[in-house]
């Protein structure tokens, strides 16, 4: 277990493009923490400068307080679950996750080697494949060959790039929890590769998240989501994603195409002078006036329903409108950025399972005002970011990861004789 | 599932085929039994089956003839495949997993020159040979061998190691292997199936071939067993020596027919391994 420290890490690939730009990141000793961002942003590169299968152009990679820079993987001691597994096909399940005990010549006799395997196939639920080969298992099965691959080795640290990403949405829920209380369970340090904003926030104890090669933001899931620094973090977290309208900023209030925001002192020095701003309100800041009581300083607008999808939990209704041309501009880049299709400017409303809305309704919505962010439309800054209330947040974050890992430590310590037991006999 | 009717015709249709092509085989077989008296009987089998013909090339009149072709065909053409697959397997590896400009040049090149008829390069060539003293020797067979073996062997091989899942190497690498182990247990296993089955087909285009073993050789110094067929004698000038052809014959169709018994496996899944996502 250890440590990792990026410092202003840059990869530039051959033709110059820089896919990873001055990058710093401290990962504590045990934390889990996500790179997320759309796909090409760098999350790979990244990943695998840091386990050593990419050159790093410039900055500093340290493992503790070793600089890594240039050493080989196998002198990093990090274990790593690709993408598309990796498996050895040629191998059986058990040699597979064996393998890299082999590799430590002589270190572990075969008595050893085998107590290993079968204590990682039991904790993956893979003791009746052993004999199989990869090819004859299913998804899920091979990803956690994988995983059993990295965790018999006991090495310094685990790093994961996209490793569900080829499983059904289903199995895809199951072994992210799997992932999650097998971390808590080893304590291991962690870093964790998704283009899943949802992955990210389930699993992270920090988020970092990336845009174009260059760090936006590294907080804990619930500050990300309810204090995120500019637009990119506030469109990329949370699903369905924020709304962002276009505002033009009037005498005591900021006009929007679904209602007036009155300037409040807070949203006052926010726009600072800004004739334009992009205000964004999460999908769930929406009610419906029938459904909910209607508190005093809340924003009430009429919507004509386009469409609504119900899931069973709740229900999203979809307004269209127009958007205001000097923001569409910002607006369309933000979408490529993304991966968005560049589709129609429309306003997603998540209300009540219970709600009668359906397509074609005319509805009365409100939200509260205070959950509004606004936006600087030229830079993307969130201008009205609570750093304080942000850092309270992490430190909340910060606090609770400290009691799960000495919960989890105590009850391995615990359980551990129940474990080691079998595998000795 | 298929229908009956569809297993019939499928029956109907392998039995045509396998006699089509067996039956050559099954000709020559029995005839290699036949006493010299039997040979123009027009029978199929023999009526009293001989080892004779056997005796003739192994230890009689046309043993030396025979025998010295035989080490003839089995030096060059494990000679010629030996080299074509070492050859063969560094340029698809190249090909495969390298860039470099020229990349499909080198195969385009291949392709053409085994596409260049055999039979209009073997008189420049028996020109040249003879000017420059590789003629009727064992290095002037090997070399134009491996003119035909080693573009087949480049584009089975190409096609082969594409589909290697070559990031096994790193993988192996991170789970602490040396660049040169991860290379042996993760990548050689995988090649090896490859590199196998087409150094069994270039050994068998060596092996069967005929142009130039009869147009580059006039001694038995280099002469391979098909062209040393065609000059087998009869013990007499009026007999056909039809009995100890065949049974020559028979004898140079026994390694292949046991190599490729013994290897089925490995060459279908060669094959079909490289054939499916070349
Ligand atoms: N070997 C390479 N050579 C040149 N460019 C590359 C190479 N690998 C990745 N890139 C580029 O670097 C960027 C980041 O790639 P990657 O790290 O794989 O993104 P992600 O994993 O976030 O989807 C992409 O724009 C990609 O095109
Ligand atoms: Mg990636």
């Amino acid at each position: 277990m250890s440590a990792i420290t990026l410092k202003n890490i840059v990869k530039e690939y051959g033709d110059g493009y820089a896919a990873v730009n001055d990058v710093s990141l401290d990962i504590a000793d045990g934390e889990f923490v996500i790179l997320v961002g759309p796909s090409g942003c760098g999350k790979s590169t990244l990943l695998r400068m840091i386990v050593g299968l990419e050159d790093i152009t410039s900055g500093e990679l340290r493992i503790d307080d070793d600089l890594v820079n240039d050493k080989a993987p196998r002198d990093r001691d990090l274990a790593m679950v690709f993408q598309n597994y990796a498996l050895y096909p040629h191998l059986t399940v058990f040699e597979n996750i064996a393998f890299p005990l082999r590799l430590t010549k002589g270190a572990l006799s075969d008595d050893e080697i085998d107590a290993r395997v079968r204590r990682a196939s039991t904790l993956l639920e893979l003791d009746e494949h052993l004999d199989r080969k990869p090819a004859n298992l299913s998804g899920g099965q091979r990803q956690r060959v994988a995983m059993g691959r990295a965790i018999v080795r006991e090495a310094r640290a685990f790093l994961f790039d996209e490793p569900l990403s080829n499983l059904d949405a289903k199995l895809r829920g199951q072994m992210r929890t799997e992932i999650a209380r097998m971390q808590r369970t080893l304590g291991t340090t962690t870093v964790y590769v998704t283009h899943d904003q949802t992955e990210a926030l389930t699993l992270g104890d920090r988020v970092a998240v990336l845009r174009r090669g260059v760090l936006q933001q590294v907080a804990s899931p619930r500050s990300l989501y309810e204090q995120p620094v500019n637009l990119f973090v506030a469109g990329f977290i949370g699903s369905p994603p924020m709304n962002f309208l276009p505002g033009t900023v009037g005498e005591s209030s900021i006009s929007t195409p679904f209602g007036d925001l009155p300037l409040t002192d807070r949203l006052r020095s926010a726009v600072d002078g800004r004739e334009i701003v992009i205000v964004g309100i999460r999908p769930d800041a929406f009610h419906d006036v029938d459904e909910s009581d209607v508190p005093d300083e809340a924003v009430r607008f009429e919507a004509e329903i386009d469409v609504t999808e119900w899931l069973g939990s709740e229900l999203y209704a979809y307004v269209p409108f127009t958007s205001h041309d000097d923001v569409a501009a910002k607006l369309e880049e933000l979408d490529r950025d993304l991966d968005g299709e560049g589709m129609r400017t429309q306003l997603v409303v998540s209300l009540d399972a219970m709600s009668t809305l359906t397509d074609g309704d005319d509805a009365t919505l409100w939200f509260d005002p205070a959950s509004a962010h606004v936006f600087d439309p030229e830079t993307g800054d969130n201008l009205t970011r609570d750093a304080e209330r942000a850092s309270k947040l992490d430190e909340h974050g910060a606090k609770a990861r400290k009691r799960a890992i000495e919960r989890a430590r105590e009850k391995a310590e615990r359980g551990e004789a129940s474990v080691a037991v079998p595998s000795a006999g | 599932m298929l229908t009956t009717k569809q297993k019939v015709w499928w029956a109907l249709g392998t039995v045509a085929v396998l006699v089509y092509a067996l039956f050559p085989v099954a000709a020559i077989f029995a005839t290699s039994f036949k006493p010299s008296s039997e040979l123009t009987s027009g029978t199929f089998l023999p009526s009293s089956p001989t080892l004779s013909n056997y005796e003739s090339i192994l230890a009689g009149d046309a043993q030396e003839l025979f025998l010295s072709s035989l080490r003839n065909s089995i030096g060059i053409s494990v000679i010629s495949t030996v080299l074509a697959s070492i050859l063969a397997t560094l340029a698809a590896y190249a090909i495969a997993r390298l860039d470099f400009p020229g990349k499909k040049l080198v195969l385009m090149t291949s392709l053409a020159v085994s596409i260049f008829p055999v039979i209009s390069i073997v008189t420049p060539l028996f020109n040249l040979w003879r000017t420059i003293g590789l003629y009727d020797t064992w290095p002037g067979l090997i070399i134009p061998y491996m003119s035909l073996t080693l573009p087949i062997s480049i584009w089975t091989l190409t096609a082969f190691f594409r589909q290697i899942p070559w990031e096994l190497e790193q993988a192996a690498q991170v789970d602490g292997a040396t660049t040169y182990q991860a290379f042996r247990r993760a990548i050689v296993p995988l090649a090896a199936p490859g590199v196998f089955t087409t150094a069994l087909i270039a050994f068998f285009i060596a092996w069967n071939d005929f142009v130039y073993g009869i147009s580059l050789t006039s001694t038995s110094a280099a002469r391979p067993v098909p062209a040393a067929l065609a000059f087998f004698t009869g013990s007499s000038q009026f007999e056909e020596p039809t009995g100890a052809i065949s049974a020559a014959a028979v004898v140079v169709t026994i390694p292949v027919v046991v190599l490729v018994l013994l290897f089925q496996r490995q060459i279908v899944s060669g094959l079909t391994q490289g054939a499916v996502k070349g």
